[in-house]
């Protein structure tokens, strides 16, 4: 075998590894890379401290006659009503605001604003009520002994107690005759990388997305951005609670 | 003569009794009922919604629970004191305020979404929680007294009654601190959130518990055709009459503090000059029939030593503070959350708007049925224990009685002699 031939297969053979590798890098990177994006945390990892979800709502954005966020919130937890207002679960509402001296109106929506200092948390007696790390307040429907003392101290009305058996619940949102429960930012979807369904929603109607979901403390998200770069404000904020939702407009 | 007071079980054997026991039964067999059917079809069969979210079960859970310290007050004051007086009335006193605590907080866990989970809530603590020391405070609440009756009717120990009688004392104060402090602590809502509501709750402690404690002595007195002398109703009458005023005072200051402040004006209107149930209740029940019919038959002399005019007075006392109890409770409620201060607010969740609430026949059922258990422990107690002295007439019970003068100075010649 002569020396050329020799260095001819050398290249083939470094070809065709350099194009394996390429072709390897092709087909895994954009699975690497999207799942980067898409997701902060792996499945089995615990929540952080570092990650604080919020919402920011733009209320000038928000049409009076709109409901699609409270419709797409009932449907993804399963939140099926009574015919009974007074009783029925609602996680999410509208608020229709009109200012006292100004006759000025608008419309947002309300929900659990998912406090730093949460009094729902400080008030139940077993421990029930809690804060995730990464800010979401929740329920734990195994401890709740469904005492309202939660309902008495939340400032903004956002918690509901069951009222009547369930039947036909959604797997992922289990929910408990006799226990309380409130807006979980659609924790079983944040922790797969979606945003709640409010938001989700909202940001398909016309006026645009109303509702921006995210990370607080990521400074280059877009929330934290808006915040950053854009008046809003927090309901009462005169209590103190630092809570995860903002509104602008208002 | 004898002067030694003398404690025996009633003897309980009469048709009377045994009918005011067979009908509280009934009572409390309806109470287990309507749990049991709230409980199995769920709140929605109440009165109670998301905006009242707590009703009449607990107004009267919290009542009973308020009383039950205050009965415990005739006992303090013979114990603690040391007013000799009153000496003679401390076991029953003792058993009246474990009895309506029991009670009360069969009301309260029975109207738990999830009552069956009593072992949770026994076993999971958040120290943060005002509930959770609540747990503590009436479980000790009820031990503490348990030991002190012992003490009390127990003649070797009858030296510890006095330090353990003073335990009592001090953690029946924090017991009511620890009740008041459920609502003074709700900083959202216009009528709580104050910390006046702590003494406020002891103050009617004292009031609602001794008129029940009235109420408890005087019918059974009557009963058992015991001998209850005027000197004792005169105290009692004078005692119940002080603690009238000083609840009234409480709840006087409470008003007069939020009405000198703006923010508070729209929540005074609402209980004071609202054109709804809770400024009935608090002109008609709390202010003329709990406060000033009661305080005329406990100071004028007219009523002077009438054992019926101190029953009508504490029923008039116990009227009036259940009045104040669902004004506190239920209209605190009522009145909405300042959610956006400066605007008119609207939603399908009954934002801005007055929350209505008509208690259930089921909820009015438990209540009812828990009261029925305390006055039940009480009748079965005096039967089984010598919690009763014999007679409570006058020279039995007041050193300073005509008799007992005499006595002392027949003893005094005899020794000069």
């Amino acid at each position: 075998m002569s020396e050329l031939e020799n260095k001819v297969d050398e290249y083939r053979r470094r070809f065709l590894g350099k194009s394996a590798a390429l072709a390897a890098t092709l087909t895994l990177a954009p699975g690497v890379i999207l799942n980067s994006i898409a997701s902060t945390r792996a499945t089995n990892e615990a929540v952080s401290s570092n990650v604080r979800w919020g919402f920011l709502i733009d209320t000038n954005k928000c049409a009076a006659g709109c409901n699609e966020c409270v419709k797409a919130c009932n449907e993804e937890n399963g939140l099926t009503g009574f015919d009974r207002p007074e009783t029925d679960a609602q996680w999410i509402r509208k608020v229709t605001l009109r200012n006292k001296q100004t006759k000025h109106s608008l419309s947002l929506p309300m929900m659990c604003q998912h406090c730093e200092h949460p009094p729902c948390v400080d008030v139940c007696p077993t421990g029930a009520s809690f804060k995730r790390a990464d800010g979401i307040v929740l329920v734990d429907k195994h401890i709740c002994i469904g005492c309202r003392y939660c309902m008495m101290a939340c400032p903004y009305k956002a918690r509901s107690f069951v009222h009547e058996t369930l039947t036909d619940q959604v797997p992922e949102v289990p929910r408990g005759k006799g226990t309380v429960e409130s807006c979980t930012f659609c924790v079983h979807r944040v922790d797969r990388g979606d945003i709640p369904a409010c938001a989700e929603a909202c940001a398909k109607t016309d006026g645009g997305a109303a509702i921006l979901f995210g990370d607080l403390n990521d400074p280059d998200s877009t929330i934290a951005k808006r915040v950053a770069n854009e008046p809003s404000t927090q309901v009462r904020a005169d209590f103190r609670l630092n809570p995860g939702v903002r509104y602008q407009g208002i | 003569m004898n002067r030694t007071i003398r404690y025996r079980e009633i003897p309980g054997n009469s048709r009377g009794y045994y009918i005011f026991l067979a009908f509280l039964g009934l009572l409390i067999a309806a109470g287990l009922g309507a749990a049991f059917h709230m409980e199995h079809e769920g709140h929605h069969v109440t009165g109670m919604t998301n905006q009242i979210v707590w009703g009449i079960p607990h107004v009267f859970a919290v009542f009973l629970i308020v009383a039950a310290s205050g009965a415990l007050n005739v006992a303090s004051i013979s114990s603690v004191f040391n007013k000799k007086l009153y000496k003679p009335l401390a076991p029953l006193s003792g058993l009246l305020a474990i009895a309506l605590l029991i009670g009360g907080l069969c009301v309260l866990l029975l109207d738990l979404g999830r009552p069956d989970r009593l072992i949770v809530a026994m076993t999971y603590y958040n120290f943060k929680s005002i509930f959770a020391w609540n747990i503590f405070l009436y479980t000790g609440f009820i031990a503490i007294v348990a030991v002190y009756l012992w003490m009390l009717l127990e003649r070797r120990f009858n030296r510890f009654a006095k330090p353990v009688g003073l335990l009592a004392f001090i953690w029946r104060l924090m017991l009511t601190t620890g009740t008041g402090s459920i609502f003074g602590f709700l900083v959202a809502r216009q009528a709580y959130d104050a910390a006046i509501m702590a003494p406020t709750f002891i103050v009617m402690s004292f009031s609602f518990g001794l008129a029940i404690f009235n109420l408890i002595l005087i019918g059974t007195y009557h009963g058992t055709q015991r001998a209850l002398g005027n000197t004792i109703v005169e105290r009692l009458r004078k005692l119940q009459g002080l603690f009238v005023a000083a609840t009234l005072f409480f709840i006087a200051i409470y008003h007069l503090t939020n009405l000198y402040a703006t923010e508070h004006h729209g929540i005074e209107h609402f209980l004071l000059d609202g054109d709804n149930v809770y400024t009935g209740l608090f002109w008609l029940g709390f202010i003329l029939i709990g406060s000033i019919l009661p305080l005329t038959v406990c100071f004028f002399s007219g009523f002077k030593q009438s054992k019926a005019w101190l029953a009508i007075a504490s029923v008039m006392v116990i009227a009036g503070g259940f009045s104040q109890m669902y004004i506190i409770i239920i209209g605190g409620q009522a009145f909405p959350l300042e959610l956006f201060p400066g605007y008119d607010v609207s939603s399908r969740f009954f934002d801005g708007v007055i929350a209505s609430y008509s208690p259930s026949v089921y909820e009015i059922g438990l209540g009812l049925g828990g009261t029925a258990f305390a006055i039940a422990i009480v009748m079965v107690g005096v039967k089984i224990l010598r919690f009763l002295p014999l007679s409570l007439e006058n020279a039995l019970i007041d050193p300073n009685h005509a008799d007992n003068i005499e006595h002392k100075n027949s003893v005094a010649k005899a020794v000069l002699k």
